[in-house]
């Protein structure tokens, strides 16, 4: 087995490495996942007996007679595609067994029963960049301007752990994001928000037991309850290690540390939802809308046995999962792999992990539309590809959307063009007549094939990566970052060669660009917050600090401590943020990723 | 006048002609948007080079230090932090402080244009966005090898 592996590691080929896999391990006994595929298989009908005439009978003599050479079909996913899809693409028992109706098992065509009528998907800007003043300032403008739910985003140095005034934040401080080093910036983001009557989510992931902390003494020097605080921490550290790299500690530290805060959360801040599994960042680092379905539900279940082995009952954790996926520009695939997503975690739960629980089956989802299919040229095109990734999202059911602004691939967004993506969102709502039907496209012979196959696949790779030792040997191994980049690779050469098209960067180019104005952050942030945590450090009781972290030392090193009430009383000393990590940093040690290419 | 590198060094010139553009790919910030580089690892590989990347958040003195030990013609930095005109200027200045002018340093990421002019002053050229065909940013690196070639030679 580890001879394998090595060999498996240290091969090139993706292609021929599932090939060995394939060959040299057979399974003895059959898996939950083979039994699955086979369960789609037997369901299939076969042969399509209109399609195969009607190609013989009038497509083939038609194509002969206009000489038409057949172009590649294919999506991300790297299915073949037909020139049309019929009922008999799709199994008998489809729409009872696979389809269900909406608020019910196996919830393919969404999780409530009455959709958007009942509630629209709250309008989630993501923002924050600069100092904490500008992400405040950003924040109101949003509340004034219609949007239902906060969403920040944090600059390099916060994410990876680092403060403000660390060498290496030079330069990045509050570019990507806001800068957080104490929590007084937190107190300075929130100045004026009322905490109880907002829901916030914040991508954070390595540090989101700090963040979470901060927030959640933050509240408490407002006199709100913990219990009311609603809202999400991405907290998802597998996807980091696959996609978006920003870790601090090696893996099973950080995924230590989320078991404390899940434990903590679900005794005590029951709305907040403290892992959001994030297949966004998987999407955008290359993968397709398979890889991105089947890695990120993979991590998913990693996360639901994590609960389970705190011991706590996977109806008090599972409805607290939610889920962030990325549409992109191919507009039934993101479809599919949305229902297929609600499919797939109510399937598995139900049938592997025996769970009943309605709320625990129902898989919640945030979506943004994807940065990646953006093009600096011709930036207005943006707005048309955000507005048909955004229907994709809606027509996908989701529970939330953030719509890109037009304007980033060339930076932060402006607030010019972020009104656009959030103008874009309310056309959707409220003039389309999108959501005015549950799951409109339902029954659609092409769409029903494709969520059924996307589902197939996703169990494939499912298989797969239990062969491999499960999803987190996986990705220490560079199994799932290496798939992601052989796509990314394909991908961009195709658009070389122009089999694909990305109209005003690879096709329809104009010669003369002309440049936009865009959101520059200028180093004042950066002086700004180095003078602000200058002064936090200066006021605060340095003997309290100390024993505080000190506290935390100990009970990173006993594993069965609860290490996040010490980060909430570490936090409360104001102790940066990078005091925090480095008691991390001085227990686990750092992390160095495997190689990929 | 030999750099501090080509003294220590003791060359064979004979190695330089025959050998194969050898490029170091870093991201010397505190960013983690690799995509793009491993796009480029593979089509430089592809394209006859030999490429080093050592992975995620090398300091710029590391990025130097490789560049140095391994005798690469070019380093290519990327940046999709914002941070370019700070970081990428800290490889730069490493590299004249050690006296280092045989290897070029050519640049990309998401880099607006009014930019691009600051980083050509340092020497950092290319300095291309998404977007830009791999045949561009191949033949540009080709360009820049050969020049850093001929002054190893020289």
């Amino acid at each position: 087995m580890s001879i394998l592996r090595e060999f498996y590691h240290n091969a090139t080929d993706n292609v021929l490495n599932r090939r060995l896999i394939n060959d040299i391990m057979p399974t003895k006994t059959k898996s939950f996942w083979q039994k699955k595929l086979e369960e789609i298989e037997r369901s299939k009908s076969g042969t399509n007996a209109d399609y195969d005439s009607w190609k013989k009978r009038t497509l083939d003599p038609w194509n002969e007679k206009t000489h038409f050479s057949p172009a590649e079909y294919t999506n991300s996913s790297g299915f073949d595609l037909k020139e049309i899809y019929t009922s008999k693409d799709i199994p008998n028992d489809y729409e009872k067994k696979r389809l269900g109706m909406p608020g019910e098992y196996p919830f393919t065509r969404g999780i409530y029963p009455n959709m958007y009528r009942g509630k629209r998907w709250t309008m989630r800007m993501f923002s924050g960049f600069g100092t904490p003043e500008d992400t405040n300032h950003r924040l109101r403008y949003l509340i004034k301007h219609g949007e239902t739910g906060l969403s920040i985003a944090f600059d390099m140095p916060t994410l990876y752990g680092y403060d403000c005034t660390n060498e290496r934040a030079e330069g990045e401080v509050g570019k990507c994001g806001v800068n957080v080093s104490s929590l007084k910036d937190m107190e300075v983001i929130f100045k004026g928000i009322d905490l109880s009557k907002v829901s916030t989510s914040m991508t954070i992931n390595a540090p989101a037991a700090v963040l979470t902390a901060m927030y959640a003494v933050v509240a408490q020097k407002k006199n709100i309850p913990i219990e009311m605080l609603a809202g999400t921490v991405q907290a998802d550290i597998l996807k980091e290690y696959i996609a978006q790299k920003e870790w601090i500690y090696p893996p099973e530290a950080h995924i230590r540390l989320i078991r404390d805060m899940m434990v903590f959360c679900t005794n005590n801040m029951p709305k907040w939802n403290y892992i959001s599994i994030s297949g966004y960042h998987i999407r955008e680092a290359g993968a397709s809308a398979l890889q991105e379905l089947a890695f990120t539900l993979a991590d998913g279940f990693f996360y639901v046995d994590l609960g389970l082995q705190a011991g706590l009952e996977i109806k008090r954790f599972a409805p607290r999962l939610s889920f962030f996926f990325n549409s992109s520009i191919n507009f039934f695939e993101e479809i599919a792999k949305l229902r297929a997503a609600r499919r797939i975690w109510a399937e598995v739960l139900k049938e592997k992990y025996g769970v009943t629980d309605k709320r625990s089956l129902g898989l919640k989802f945030h979506t943004q539309t994807s940065g990646y299919t953006l093009t600096w040229q011709q930036p207005l095109n943006n707005i048309v590809r955000t507005t048909i990734e955004g229907m994709a999202a809606v027509l996908g059911g989701t529970q939330s959307l953030h719509t890109n602004s037009y304007d980033e691939a060339w930076a932060l967004p402006s607030e010019d063009a972020v009104k656009v993506a959030l103008r874009t969102q309310q056309i959707i709502s409220e003039e389309s007549g999108i959501p005015d039907v549950i799951d409109p496209l339902g029954g659609s012979y092409y769409l029903e094939w494709l969520t059924d196959k996307m589902v197939e696949e996703t169990y494939r790779y499912f298989e797969q990566i239990d062969r491999l030792g499960g999803i987190l040997e996986a990705v220490k191994k560079g199994y799932i970052q290496k798939e992601i980049a052989a796509t990314s690779y394909k991908r961009q050469i195709r658009l070389e060669q122009g089999k694909e098209t990305m109209v005003g960067a690879n096709k329809y180019v104009d010669e003369d660009e002309k440049p936009i104005s865009i959101l520059r952050i200028s180093r004042k942030a950066e002086k700004a917050q180095v003078a602000r945590l200058k002064s936090v450090k200066s006021k605060r009781n340095e003997l309290h600090v100390q024993k505080t972290l000190l506290d935390l030392e100990n009970a990173m090193r006993t594993e069965n401590e609860n290490t996040f009430p010490y980060i909430m009383k570490a936090v409360e000393a104001y102790a940066t943020l990078e005091e925090i990590s480095n008691v991390g940093r001085k227990v686990f040690g750092e992390w160095k990723e495997p190689i990929i290419v | 006048m030999l750099g501090e590198r080509s003294s220590v060094n003791g060359k064979n010139q004979s190695l330089f002609k025959d050998r194969p553009i050898k490029i170091l790919l870093a991201k010397p910030g505190i960013d983690g948007h690799d995509r793009g580089i491993f796009v480029l690892s593979k089509a430089f590989r592809d394209a006859g080079m030999e490429v080093i990347y050592p992975g995620l958040l090398p300091k710029p003195e590391d990025v130097v230090e490789i560049a140095v030990n391994e005798d690469v013609d070019v380093i290519a930095l990327s940046l999709l932090n914002g941070a370019h005109l700070t970081v990428f200027k800290k490889v730069v200045d490493i590299m004249k402080k050690r006296g280092i002018k045989d290897i070029a340093v050519v640049g990309g990421g998401t880099i607006p244009d009014e930019d691009k002019p600051k980083l050509e002053k340092m020497g950092i050229t290319g300095n291309y966005g998404p977007g830009t065909p791999l045949s561009v940013i191949i033949e540009h690196v080709k360009k820049r090898a050969e020049e850093a070639r001929k002054l190893k030679m020289a």
